[in-house]
């Protein structure tokens, strides 16, 4: 690399990109934060830094169970969804990685064709079978879809991790006596842990952001989730827009995410990347 | 304890590629198997499929008496030592050797036992308790030698266990694994690509290629009385050298000289129908310089002048190499291949050079011409057509002296040695390559 030497022109150009990309990420997500420390009178201020701070937002979203329960239906739908899709996915992948058997291409293209497939296409037959089958508003009707669509997420990344590990150690094991399953769980899975913890991440990250199927199949905050429940909250009177109480719900819900990414940012880069080239 | 028995043993892929040919062999309790090849000649598919590790497309394969072509490998009661040793990089050494007894559900203080107890045999007691990415190449042999010696198994099955290892270390670590052997006398199936470990190594060596078991032997015979000319060119080191050769006037006239054959040879060349072009092959041994061949026996061989292009002092021994009939060096397709599994290119022994093993003390100096002898009762004669060893017939009968030298003064006829036979090749290149062994199944 010592090769590749750049011009002090070059450096400075690059600089400039790269602090307008920043700018252009970043400021919206600070002035969401400076909106969330803002008193109601001063929302249309437009300033950066609030002339009189308060906590005003944060107490009138805390107290109330419009947004302290979906946050927890939040967590909680996340957390399952992730869990079944980590361990379907898991099992998928192996069988993708490793097993020649019929139909793996049909499957290995279904899996793709299920991630691209425009979500909202599938709101309205999903919104009739989840009526139908009384699972709407409720928490596994929102668990099932983002496992259905955690899956392929889940399979591709994990597949390329599987196929990172020798052979030759499910061979080992199968001689050593353990069945099939004994090896995977005993000798593949352990070493693929870090995928697992990766795709993990990926998958929580998905359900977490997800707002549209949150809106479509929930109607009360007994399974509504984070993102949704914003979308109702209401000002202190009817004709008071909830800027305050919106953007520091948006901060709460944001605060999660930042602390993941900081700490798991080269396993979510690593999962990304697996497989492109040899690490 | 248990011999392994492979009654017709094939393998099939899926997309037709036959891998392993109709491999028939008894191995006996306690008994130490070798198999050797080329890579891609179906070795390690044969000892995958003793491990149940691949099916068996047709045949039978017995494990102590016991038909075991549909049970798994955990049913077979093998342990197995891999090429890349394949450690659970996630466990101890503790725990990768005591893993099959804790599957098999073993009181864990058996598993302590005999942990401990294969430990101090391979030295690694004071490593139980690291991982195998804190240890050397040599320790993680060893443990995954462990491995396979803490169960007590009915057979060892070993791939090219020793082919990750430093030269040096591969020579010790291979006493090692012999002297284990003989210890624990448990039958072994061992699978290498080198010869040398294969010689060094085995009760009996099993040759194969391109999927066909070629001659099972004790290394000894498979030396001396190679069946055909895939043998003898991959068993020896340097490899044997082959030149072409003709039958006139009962006569066998090659570049070096002319041998006279016993009848019951000519016979057998002559029935074989494969007219007189031969292959004649001549191990780097049987030759020697002239000045270290007692009078006695030089009426054993021949001798003859070649200037020599290179000289080898290795100490114990000198090699020399030299250029004989340049226009009738031996085409056989066969020898070509088996130059290519040798890695040697057009170097080595096929070619038109000759290489020659004399005795330490020899006066010979590199680009002068030398008097050598070569001993005419170990030559090798192999049909080109069918690769076949036509002297392996009448070899032993006799004793060892199969083919004479045509006259005790022949050999010193100065003419022999600077101008090649004129008709001896007629240039006529030996077309080979034996039909059986056109399929070549792809197995690594």
């Amino acid at each position: 690399m010592a090769a590749i030497t750049s011009t002090p022109r070059q450096k400075t150009g690059w600089g400039v990109v790269n602090f307008v990309v920043i700018a252009l990420a970043l400021i919206p997500v600070l002035w969401m934060a400076s909106l969330s420390f803002k008193t109601p009178a001063a929302i249309l201020d437009p300033s950066l830094i609030p002339a009189q701070w308060t906590w005003g937002n944060y107490d009138q979203i805390l107290s109330t169970s419009q947004f302290i329960r979906p946050l927890i239906n939040s967590i909680g739908i996340g957390i399952i969804a992730t869990l079944i899709a980590v361990v379907f996915a898991s099992m998928a992948a192996y069988a993708i990685a490793r097993l020649r058997f019929p139909g793996k291409a049909v499957l290995i293209g279904m899996s793709l064709l299920v991630a691209m497939f425009p979500q909202i296409a599938l709101v309205t037959p999903m919104f009739n079978i989840e009526r139908a089958l009384g699972l709407f508003n409720t928490w596994p009707g929102l668990i099932i879809p983002y496992v259905a669509f955690g899956l392929p997420l889940g399979i591709y990344t994990l597949s390329a991790f599987f196929r990172e590990i020798p052979w030759e150690l499910e061979k080992a094991a199968k001689v050593d006596g353990a069945t099939p399953f004994q090896a995977f769980v005993r000798v593949i899975a352990p070493l693929a842990a870090p995928g697992m913890v990766t795709t993990a991440i990926l998958v929580f990250l998905a359900c977490w952001n997800d707002f549209l199927f949150a809106i479509s199949f929930t109607s009360t905050i007994s399974s509504r989730t984070a993102p949704a429940a914003i979308e109702y909250f209401s000002g202190s009177s009817q004709f008071t827009v909830p800027t305050g109480p919106i953007a520091a719900a948006a901060c709460v819900i944001t605060i999660p995410i930042i602390v993941f990414v900081l700490f798991f940012q080269r396993r979510i880069v690593a999962g990304l990347t697996s497989g492109a080239v040899k690490g | 304890m248990a011999e392994i028995i492979l009654d017709h043993v094939t393998k099939r892929y899926p997309d037709g590629a036959l891998a392993v040919e109709d491999f028939t062999m008894d191995i006996a309790d306690g008994e130490f198997v070798i198999l050797v090849g080329p890579s891609g000649c179906g070795k390690s598919t044969t000892l995958n499929m003793i491990a149940g590790l691949e099916d068996i497309t047709e045949g039978e394969l017995r494990i102590g008496g016991q038909v075991v072509n549909q049970k798994s490998p955990k049913d077979r009661d093998i342990a197995m030592v891999f090429q890349s040793y394949a450690l659970y990089p996630h466990m101890t050494v503790r725990q990768n050797m005591g893993f099959a007894l804790k599957l098999a559900k073993t009181p864990q203080n058996v598993i302590n036992e005999k942990v401990e107890e294969a430990a101090r045999i391979l030295d690694l007691t004071q490593h139980l308790d690291r991982r195998p990415a804190n240890l050397s190449g040599g320790q993680r042999q060893r443990v995954a030698m462990g491995r396979a010696i803490v169960r007590d198994p009915a057979a060892f099955l070993m791939d090219e266990p020793l082919s990750n290892l430093d030269a040096k270390l591969r020579v010790q670590t291979r006493t090692e694994i012999s002297r284990l052997q003989r210890r624990l006398g448990t039958t072994t199936v061992y699978v290498t690509h080198d010869q040398t470990e294969a010689l060094t190594l085995g009760d009996r060596v099993a040759v194969m290629r391109s999927g066909i078991l070629q001659q099972v032997a004790s290394p000894k015979e498979l030396y001396e009385t190679p069946v055909n000319l895939f043998v003898a060119g991959f068993i020896g080191s340097p490899s044997m050298n082959f030149l072409s050769g003709s039958i006139e006037d009962g006569k066998l006239r090659t570049s070096l000289g002319d041998f006279s054959m016993s009848d019951r040879l000519r016979r057998e060349v002559e029935s074989e129908g494969s007219g007189r072009q031969v292959i004649v092959g001549v191990r780097p041994e049987n030759f020697e310089d002239v000045q270290f061949v007692a009078p006695g026996h030089r009426a054993d061989g021949i001798t003859f002048h070649a200037t020599i292009d290179v000289l080898e002092s290795l100490g114990s021994d000198v090699f020399v190499y030299f250029t004989r009939g340049r226009d009738q060096g031996v085409n056989s397709a066969e020898l070509e291949e088996l130059a290519r599994d040798a890695g040697r290119g057009d170097s080595g022994g096929t070619g038109d050079t000759i290489v020659a093993r004399l005795d330490a003390e020899t006066q010979i100096r590199e680009g002068h011409d030398a008097e050598l002898w070569v001993d005419g009762r170990s030559i090798h004669v192999f049909d080109p057509a069918s690769g076949k060893n036509l002297s392996l017939a009448v070899r032993g009968e006799d004793g060892a002296a199969v083919i004479r030298p045509s006259s005790p003064s022949a050999g010193t006829a100065a003419g022999a040695g600077s101008e090649p036979a004129a008709d001896a090749g007629s240039g006529q290149p030996v077309s080979g390559g034996a039909g059986s062994t056109e399929s070549a199944g792809e197995a690594t």
